[in-house]
């Protein structure tokens, strides 16, 4: 049953990509992108100005930072506007960091009806997992690859 | 300054994004992954910190940012506790955006319901 929903629903969002295809012209995309990417990316130079003012040193404002942006990207999904904006944005609201706050609440929003562990607490890392997996992994990677060079290539 | 250096370097980002999209379908879940991985590579050879020098929000908002945070982090865990460092160090270095990811996430998917999308 619900697999059936689920699979007339990705069928109705391929005939929506498809009508929309298009009339949308990579010109148009990558300047909405633009705009409201850079404009998201202003909204974190405002907090991180605003933070430095404060006295906060410089190493640790970007975990302000980033957690004032993320707190904003998943309150602006809850409410349902980040989602009206990435309607037109594109990626100028996936790349962001706001876009990972967003590609964990959508989800965990959508499947809360399945429950709060496997519902919510796992759906929420569908986007989310891949990317702390692939990551953090190559930061061990690039930790180790540091380590042997700082200390044998001398 | 700081407004205009990281709207420039912020939305050029957002671009490169836009540009993968519409050419390569790639999923925005395969554009996040790859841009995190990327950040790593790009801050592990030093190509991302003058970026980040000169855009600032621009440069560290952004998803390689994130990554770059994730290198960084584990070149200073290195520096600071040897081998471990590596396993400690990119966690550190993004501590505040993951738990902050985690914990806004949830509360946000337990208030609020999804909107029907017209």
């Amino acid at each position: 049953m619900e697999k059936k929903l689920e699979k007339q629903l990705s069928e109705e969002f391929k005939n929506m990509v498809d009508k929309n295809n298009p009339q949308s012209s990579i010109i148009k995309d990558c300047i909405f992108a633009f705009v409201i990417g850079g404009l998201i990316c202003d909204i974190g130079q405002f907090f991180m100005n605003l933070f430095l003012s404060f006295g906060i040193p410089e190493d640790n404002v970007g975990f302000y930072v980033a957690t004032v942006m993320v707190f904003l990207g998943a309150f602006l999904t809850g409410l349902g506007i980040y989602d009206n904006v990435a309607k037109y944005a594109g990626a100028g609201t996936i790349v962001p960091i706001t876009g990972f706050a967003n590609s964990i609440v959508s989800p965990a929003m959508e499947f809360k009806r399945e429950g709060y562990i496997l519902g919510v607490g796992a759906r929420m890392f569908i986007i989310a997992g891949p990317v702390l997996v692939y990551g953090i992994s190559s930061s061990v990677i690039v930790g180790i690859i540091y380590y042997f060079i700082k200390y044998f290539v001398k | 300054m700081d407004y205009i250096r990281a709207f420039i370097v912020g939305g050029f980002i957002c671009v490169i994004g836009q540009i993968l999209m519409d050419k390569t379908k790639l999923t925005p879940a395969r554009i996040l992954v790859s841009f995190v991985t990327l950040g790593v590579i790009l801050g592990a050879l030093g190509i991302y910190e003058p970026l980040v020098k000169y855009g600032k929000a621009g440069a560290t908002v952004p998803l390689p940012g994130f990554g770059y945070s994730l290198a960084k982090g584990a070149f200073k865990g290195v520096d600071e506790y040897g081998l471990i460092g590596a396993f400690t160090g990119g966690v550190t270095g993004t501590a505040a955006g993951i738990a902050a990811a985690v914990f806004f996430g949830y509360i946000m998917a337990i208030i609020f319901s999804p909107k029907m999308k017209k």
